[in-house]
């Protein structure tokens, strides 16, 4: 039977629990923890569980480890499938037909416009979520944040950077200059 | 099905509009879509996961672009409850105050009626081809990739076969592979020369190639 209480329940799983701050702590763990990041990388559900994050559309995490020489990007053409437990449910643009037909065929060109200018060398990775699997980009960790505690670094992580739209955000203050 | 939803490289789309600090949902009404997306198959057994993107990509294609993300969750969810007869569509009409568009009908799908492959037949490194097929009915092998061939980068593990669980609802397993193709096999000589695309495809989808 459905109640109005089920559907509130659901509701609030997409606006309280299900959240990109959630893979922003993900990722800070991962910069800060080398064992925990090896964990990630081999086995993300697991390791997304370990600070308690999963359920739907979270059944099988991959995560994508950014590298000086390889971007990695997500998209679902088809619909808009994404990780929710750790990128939240997806924002308009990304479920917009202009970014589900264009990343893949255009992705240097749309990460431009969406502000992010990759140097030609480093080559990108789109992710087309077209099965099962889940994607969460791990990005580069910025210069200048050693010493950072997680959550300080986890601040650093917009939703836009798990996706792979932006980098982690450079730390402001003559450290980061 | 060669539908408009499958829109990965199709031309003619402008620039993304980008809202900073989005909220989750922009109306109430939103939210409540987002609710039966996933409260009426938990709570009422009515359709899987398959049936209901199939149900969204039987949207007219005019409706389909001028409807926002959940108003296509909505018109999916609720075609499935018609067809299976828990809403009547006079009466939503009547609720509604208005016309309430649903999605078209199904269309058969001879994909699900390919042998199983319960048992990986790829491995990492391994060269494949998308097969050339085109289903009316459901299928998650994007069109951009059919008849090209990448490289497995990852061996996932077995999930339900789309084209089969949106049809019939059976629940057979099969691994799922994460396929590389360059850009250059997918979009020509002018494309990126060192960037690629990461296609994650069922076995069926799969044939072997040469290395």
């Amino acid at each position: 039977m459905l109640t109005e209480e089920a559907i509130e329940q659901i509701i609030h799983l997409g606006e309280e629990e299900f959240k990109p701050e959630n893979g922003a702590r993900v990722v800070a763990r991962a910069w800060t923890d080398p064992a925990f990041r090896q964990r990630l990388l081999a086995d993300g559900t697991a390791a997304c569980a370990e600070l308690g994050y999963g359920g739907p559309q979270g059944e099988y995490i991959v995560a994508l480890e950014d590298t000086p020489g390889r971007h990695n990007v997500i998209v679902c053409t088809q619909c808009s499938c994404t990780a929710w437990p750790v990128l939240g449910l997806p924002p308009d643009w990304y479920k917009s037909p202009e970014y589900r037909a264009r990343v893949v065929r255009e992705p240097r060109k749309v990460l431009h416009e969406l502000g992010l200018d990759l140097p030609g060398e480093v080559a990108i990775r789109v992710w087309e979520t077209s099965a099962e699997t889940r994607y969460i980009v791990i990005p580069l960790r910025p210069d200048g944040t050693e010493g950072w505690s997680e959550e300080q670094l986890a601040g650093l992580v917009s939703r836009e950077a798990l996706i792979g739209t932006a980098l982690a955000s450079a730390p402001s203050g003559p450290a980061g200059n | 099905m060669d539908g408009v939803h499958d829109l990965g490289g199709k031309h003619g789309f402008g620039p993304i509009e980008y809202e900073p600090g989005e909220p989750v949902f922009h109306e109430e009404w939103q939210a409540t879509a987002f609710g039966l997306m996933l409260a009426v198959p938990f709570n009422t057994g009515n359709h899987n996961a398959d049936q209901y993107r199939h149900s969204v990509e039987r949207m007219a294609p005019r409706h389909y672009f001028a409807a926002h993300y959940y108003e296509r969750v909505l018109t999916g969810v609720t075609t499935l409850l018609v067809e299976n007869g828990l809403l009547d569509h006079d009466e939503l009409e009547e609720r509604a105050g208005g016309t309430f568009p649903l999605a078209l009908p199904v269309a058969d799908n001879p994909m699900a009626d390919l042998p199983a492959q319960p048992t990986a037949r790829f491995a990492v490194g391994d060269r494949v081809r998308v097969k050339d097929f085109h289903p009316q009915g459901h299928t998650r092998a994007p069109g951009f990739c059919r008849n090209k061939q990448g490289t497995v980068l990852h061996v996932a593990p077995p999930f339900p076969f789309p084209d089969a669980s949106a049809h019939d609802g059976e629940q057979r397993k099969e691994h799922t592979y994460h396929v590389e193709f360059p850009a250059h096999e997918l979009w020509g000589a002018d494309a990126g020369s060192s960037d690629s695309v990461v296609v994650d495809l069922w076995d069926s989808y799969l044939e072997g190639a040469a290395a």
